[in-house]
């Protein structure tokens, strides 16, 4: 059974038929041929698939398209404005926060989202709002700098 | 209505540039020289494709187009750990030419030189080695033509930027004066490398060239490989090892939307769909519908260990003094300990994916292998095809730590497409494919006993060390693929012998006369093969942590009784070096506080690493916390100092979180594991700060440095919760319930 859809990603508007029921996750890699949101475990354990649903970071694996209808939805690829990166990007790419990459997504979105709530986080809220996100690689420390350089570098997200 | 996500990344490059997985250079802030890398376009499509000659062929290694780019041919691959920024480094000093005009295409058959596996911390010793002294001679061979050119002197001649210029104002770049041929010379050995004193690009923290691109969304990984009339596919899994597949008509799959085969050989069972998600809805059907005849775990874990030391081979001798017995016996003191290290999973945060198109008798395979070599040579088993036929291309996965499930699903997407031809198929296991199928760490038991003169030396060593084996990667052989060995017509698995990575850091570095060393293999209840270490990561929490126990039986401080029994003045020094940054006599316990310490040199032949773990109590509530991780890592000529920084730290976190959470759980119905709740690691909240110095050493060759933080992290960690509580938990996980919380005043 299919329907039709509209999503807003990354403010650019699309209409397609698909099936209500599909998360978002798989939406996006599809339709809009994302590359930032990750598969990880599809049951909302591991944050790999995190966008920014109406500001508030939320995984996308288990969400069905047809409920973030009339929602913006941004990923990594919409950070960017004006030819500007983001000072969450900016600030991982400065402090060299990453190895294999594969979290970033979900750190980079977490991160954003905890600093359109709390635009100056102590180090423990911080290390709160990445809870959520998986990192085998053990990049956390780096992670938790770049969020407070980006908290330093400016107060609006 | 145009794509969002074609603004900031073009589709049709990364197409392209998969095919040879080319990463260069965008924004290099660190680096002071400028270079002509400004007169370049931003993008770059590579060169063309072509196989590499000889191993002993500069062009096998470096490639110079006529526009002004280098390109560095590695065997090795990119596993997160920054080696393509590491090579370039060393490439471009030895060349004289800026990074940003330099690019790295990482193993691909149909390219790149066979380096093996990309494993054991080898990269920069084997790989580096080879790209430093292949662009000094490529650097050779172009002052050697100029000269013949001008008819001068080649003493007469520097290079800088790439431009070549005589003592007579003459000036040449590279690539004028090849004219787009290839570096046709051979590597002789002729060309001597520069000194470390002239280096200008080795030993400064250039920024990895790919994480502007992660950050910004780019396609990088072989999960984000899309290729025109590309279809997805998911495997079903056996609920254990062992099972066989009972169900015959799967017929009722046909009625979800967009599938397009099932795929049912022996017990190995696949479906492929049009869309992921289909392919995902197919995937739970077919697991709610099949059923299966599944043999039972015959060794309960609870009994693991006891099974291990009762139940294993006649010992190996791995060394042995003859007069071990009577020097037990003579001495003063004496301990013995045993501890136990359970299975451990490698967990990669992306389940392992892999793309395969088999057409007209070829076969190509995207894949995150450490190895594409032997990944060819494996499915040249498997399939019965020539070598020529099959095209392997190496890909960045989710973060690898060994041999995880990466080489399984590229062996699943090739049989797959054999089975539906013509279209690439993209295969990506679910979380549960690969917490229960991924070959793990190997539990290990490890019985110690030593013993001590009067004044603190050891002067006797005995260890029994039971393990599975620590490497079952594929190698040319079709029957280590978990579903090879599912298929009607199974492949035969063979172990091939137990490896030396059981008894890897067994044998101590430290000064002792007599030692013996006896390895017991053992045929465990679980797949296992190479993670992060392989058998070091048990063998040096063992032995570490009983050193840590003869310093207390000896009543010495245990740096102190490590700087005595050591004669390596390396060793001494990551040793002295994180006392001194640590401030660590004034730091030994305090009311809720402990410390501890621990060491090694990885493999006995690779970087040196020592670290401080300070760790905190909650008496109340009756837990510890791991507050703070200090290490000084020695790896000869640093090349990266943030990138070894950067390794170093996420080896000592993942080696904290493998220490004080993990543990493979199982019962007979199979590995119960199976998510990140039932298989929990460390989050930010619980994470320690972690601090490393580097004490660099330019004068010597770099060293492998990749592994070397993770055992010795697990037994610091270990020793200061014993300086803290006086317990000495030797089974890990280390959790706060194994502490004895009535010891702890």
């Amino acid at each position: 059974m299919t329907e039709r859809i509209n999503l807003t990603v990354n403010t650019v508007e699309k209409s397609f038929i698909a099936d209500p029921t599909e998360p978002l996750l798989y939406i996006l890699r599809e339709e809009f041929e994302i590359n930032s949101t990750k598969f990880g475990c599809g049951l909302q354990q591991c944050g790999a698939c995190m966008v920014l649903l109406d500001g508030s970071a939320q995984p996308s694996c288990l969400l069905p398209c047809h409920s973030a209808q009339l929602k913006s939805i941004v990923t990594l690829e919409g950070l960017e404005k004006n030819g500007k990166l983001h000072p969450v990007q900016e600030a991982f790419i400065e402090v060299q926060a990453a190895q294999c990459g594969y979290c970033l997504n979900g750190m980079i979105i977490a991160a954003v989202g905890l600093l359109k709530e709390n635009p100056n986080p102590t180090d423990s809220e911080i290390r709160e709002g990445l809870q959520p996100i998986i990192c085998r690689c053990g990049t956390h420390s780096r992670f938790v700098q770049a969020v407070k350089m980006a908290a330093k570098s400016t107060q609006s997200f | 209505m145009e794509n969002p996500s074609n603004s900031n990344f073009s589709r049709r490059k990364f197409l392209k540039s998969s095919g040879q997985f080319l990463i260069g250079f965008q924004l290099v802030p660190l680096l002071s020289c400028s270079g002509n890398a400004n007169a370049l376009p931003e993008s770059y499509d590579g060169i063309p494709v072509r196989p590499h000659g000889d191993k002993d062929l500069i062009d096998s290694w470096i490639r110079l187009d006529t526009e002004g780019h280098v390109t560095i041919l590695t065997g090795k691959q990119e596993l997160g750990q920054g080696i393509r920024t590491t090579l370039l480094q060393m490439a471009a000093e030895e060349l004289d030419v800026p990074i940003e005009i330099c690019h790295i295409i990482n193993g691909d058959t149909g390219q790149t030189a066979n380096e093996g596996y990309t494993a054991g911390s080898n990269s920069v010793e084997g790989s580096g080695k080879a790209i430093r002294q292949a662009a000094a001679e490529a650097r050779l061979y172009m002052l050697t033509l100029a000269a013949h050119t001008w008819e001068e002197d080649i003493a007469n001649l520097t290079v800088e930027n790439g431009i070549i210029r005589s003592n007579s104002n003459k000036e040449i770049t590279y690539w004028k004066l090849l004219k787009g041929k290839h570096l046709e010379g051979k590597i002789s050995g002729k060309a001597v490398p520069k000194n470390y004193q002239e280096h200008q690009l080795v030993g400064k923290s250039i920024f990895r060239g790919d994480i502007r691109n992660l950050v910004k969304g780019g396609g990088h990984f072989v999960h984000d490989l899309r290729l025109d009339g590309m279809v997805h596919a998911r495997v079903v899994h056996p609920p254990s090892y062992g099972a066989k597949l009972l169900t015959m008509d799967f017929s009722e799959i046909f009625e979800l939307p967009g599938v397009l085969k099932v795929i049912r050989d022996g017990s190995f069972l696949a479906v492929i769909a049009k869309r992921e998600y289909q392919a995902v809805k197919a995937w739970m059907m077919l697991k709610a519908i099949s059923e299966w005849e599944t043999p039972k775990i015959k060794v309960p874990q609870e009994s693991l260990f006891e099974d291990m030391k009762s139940n294993s081979m006649s010992p190996e001798t791995i060394e042995n003094s003859p007069d071990l017995k009577s020097k037990l016996e003579i001495a003063p003191k004496k301990v013995a300990q045993e501890y136990h290290r359970p299975y451990h999973m490698h967990a990669s945060t992306g389940p392992s994916c892999a793309v395969a198109e088999w057409k007209e008798d070829h076969l190509t395979v995207w894949s995150s292998s450490q190895g594409v070599y032997p990944l060819q040579n494996s499915l040249s088993d498997l399939f019965g095809l020539n070598k020529e036929n099959i095209r392997c291309i190496g890909m960045p996965g989710s973060g690898c730590y060994g041999h995880n499930g990466a080489d399984d699903v590229s062996a699943e997407a090739a049989l797959i497409a054999r089975a539906f031809p013509e279209k690439p198929i993209r295969l990506q296991w679910m979380r549960e494919d690969e917490n229960q199928w991924e070959p793990y760490g190997s539990a290990m038991v490890i019985q110690l006993e030593a013993g001590l003169d009067t004044e603190g030396k050891i002067i006797a060593w005995d260890t029994n060390l039971f393990s599975d084996t620590h490497s079952t990667r594929p190698n040319g052989n079709g029957g280590h693929y978990v579903s090879a060995r599912h298929l009607e017509k199974p492949f035969e698995f063979k172990k091939g012998g137990f490896s030396g990575g059981s008894y890897r850091n067994a044998v101590p570095l430290y000064a002792i006369p007599s030692k013996r060393i006896l390895l017991h293999n053992y045929e465990g209840p679980l797949r296992t093969s190479a993670l992060r270490g392989l058998g070091a990561y048990g063998n040096i929490f063992a032995l570490e942590s009983f050193i840590d126990e003869l310093a207390h039986a000896a009543e010495m401080d245990p740096i102190e009784f490590r700087l005595k029994n050591l004669d390596d003045d390396r060793a001494k020094a990551v040793l002295k070096s994180v006392e001194e940054k640590t401030n660590w006599k004034p730091v030994q316990k305090t009311a809720n506080k402990g410390y501890g310490v621990a060491f090694s040199k990885y493999k006995n032949s690779a970087s040196y690493f020592a670290v401080v773990a300070e760790v905190s109590l909650d008496k109340a509530a009756k837990t510890f916390k791991l507050e703070k991780l200090t290490g000084v890592i020695d790896s000869g000529q640093c090349i990266n100092p943030d990138g070894l920084k950067n390794q170093t730290e996420g080896g000592m976190i993942q080696s904290a979180s493998w220490t004080l959470l993990e543990k493979v759980d199982f019962d007979e119905n199979g590995v119960l594991s199976i998510d990140w709740n039932s298989y929990p690691i460390l989050r930010s909240p619980e994470v320690p700060i972690v601090k490393v110095h580097i004490i660099n050493r330019p004068e010597l060759p770099p060293m492998g440095a990749g592994e070397a933080a993770q055992g010795p992290v697990a037994a610091a960690i270990a020793n200061a919760v014993f300086n803290a509580t006086g317990s000495r938990v030797r089974d890990l996980p280390l959790s706060s319930e194994k502490v004895d919380w009535e010891k702890v005043s």
